[in-house]
């Protein structure tokens, strides 16, 4: 029922079941479609085409300076990079110069002051070893004196008459044997 | 005729394409027949809005003329690289020159298939007026060019001389007869896969009226319109190449 009342009103409306092949609004359609293209075909023609085309033209021209311009930057990069390795090789082998030289001058000083040390301690030495020449030569002669006397006494005690000339000779000749 | 459409379960695929009167009440008068050829219809406005679509895309979206695009710029750059490709992928450096006209083609078809795809649109590439017309402006723009560019050289197309020489009239004749069929095929794909997608879409979006199997029509109907997204835009490419490769037969130094 519905089919037919549609029908009707497409028999009412239009003639035909597919609009599409309603022949009646072609010249309409084909008049504004004609129109419409050649309003965009303008339009892009004289405006949206060519500022597109530039734009894109510049953007590719902007990325070619700018890697280029990259490119350069890496180069001073690189260049940077060597200027400062060298810089720190040199700064490096100043550095061991430096510190060889320190190393010599403490050397220097080193052996300056021990040689001065050793200088003073043979001094020392020297005038200990007088000292205890002097002390063991007074300490002979007292032991010489004290042996006399001794003698002189033990002598004069068993009832001897001491003679101290021989008395001396023959201690002395005791102490050396 | 919406009255008759309350009053049971009907569903009309085909009223979507009816071209009527822009300015029109249709309770008190007839809006579709005796058409004028200067008359305002349904037609004239989505042509109007696929125009002003384009120029905002295109003119207005690239005012910035921004190094770094916006958004609506890089979508206009997409397409004018796109299609640029295209023509020079297909045609040859020789072909370049007649990129503005494909732009056109390209963006009309494009933005009339998409327009049409918004609810109680109208689809103007879906008529077969409008895609015979495209077509045969194609068809007789490069066969024109085709002649004026290579003379009767251009014929030459039509005469295999790889093929032997027994054969060449009967190639000839094939070759004719494809070269004039062109047109139609180009246009025909055109207007039938939009007439198709649409009238689908509807029948399903009338079932979804019926409770029972509304979910089924609903998901139904989403899903031819995803595909018909995609049949929107590849059909606009399809046009486009097709006219590319027939620029080719005019434009560039070697034929099949």
């Amino acid at each position: 029922m519905a089919t037919e009342a549609h029908d009707a009103a497409g028999a009412a409306g239009q003639s035909v079941g597919m609009p599409q092949l309603d022949v009646s609004t072609w010249q309409n359609q084909i008049f504004w479609l004609v129109v419409a293209l050649v309003v965009i075909y303008f339009v892009l023609r004289l405006v949206a085409l060519p500022r597109i085309g530039a734009v894109l033209a510049d953007r590719s021209s902007t990325i070619t300076n700018d890697l280029a311009a990259a490119e350069e930057l890496k180069q001073k990069a690189l260049a940077a990079e060597k200027a400062y390795n060298a810089a720190l090789d040199k700064a490096r082998a100043d550095a061991a110069a430096i510190v060889a030289a320190a190393k010599a001058e403490i050397q220097a000083d080193l052996d300056k002051a021990t040689a001065k040390a050793d200088a003073e301690i043979a001094a020392k030495v020297a005038e200990s070893e007088s000292r205890i020449g002097e002390i063991r030569a007074g300490a002979l002669e007292s032991v010489t004196e004290v042996a006399k006397d001794t003698a002189k006494e033990l002598v004069a005690a068993l009832g001897g008459k001491a003679d101290a000339r021989s008395i001396t000779a023959a201690v002395t000749a005791k102490l050396k044997g | 005729m919406t009255n008759l459409a309350e009053t049971g379960f009907a569903i009309h695929p085909m009223d979507q394409f009816i071209v009527k009167r822009f300015f029109c009440d249709a309770a008190h008068a007839d809006c579709t027949t005796d058409i004028k050829w200067y008359e305002i219809t349904n037609v004239t406005f989505w042509m109007a809005m696929t125009v002003i679509v384009i120029i905002a895309l295109m003119v207005f979206g690239s005012r910035g003329r921004a190094i770094i695009p916006s958004r609506v710029q890089s979508i206009g750059e997409l397409l004018y690289g796109f299609v640029y490709k295209t023509v020079e992928d297909v045609t040859g450096h020789e072909g370049v020159k007649y990129f503005p006209y494909i732009m056109t083609l390209f963006l009309f078809i494009l933005f009339a298939n998409l327009l049409g795809l918004l609810p109680m649109s109208f689809t103007t590439t879906s008529h077969v007026a409008v895609t015979v017309t495209l077509a045969l402006l194609v068809f007789f723009g490069i066969t024109l060019l085709g002649l004026v560019r290579k003379g009767p050289g251009f014929l030459a197309m039509f005469w295999i001389t790889s093929a032997p020489l027994a054969l060449r009239p009967v190639l000839a004749v094939i070759e004719v007869i494809s070269y004039m069929m062109r047109p139609v095929s180009h246009s025909i794909r055109l207007a039938g896969n939009l007439l198709a997608g649409h009238a689908v879409l509807k029948v399903f979006a009338g079932f979804a009226s019926m409770t029972v199997i509304m979910p089924v029509a609903v998901l139904g109907a989403v899903g031819i319109y995803a595909l018909e997204v995609l049949v929107a835009c590849v059909q606009a490419y399809v046009f486009t190449i097709l006219t590319c490769v027939y620029l080719k037969d005019a434009v560039g130094d070697a034929h099949h």
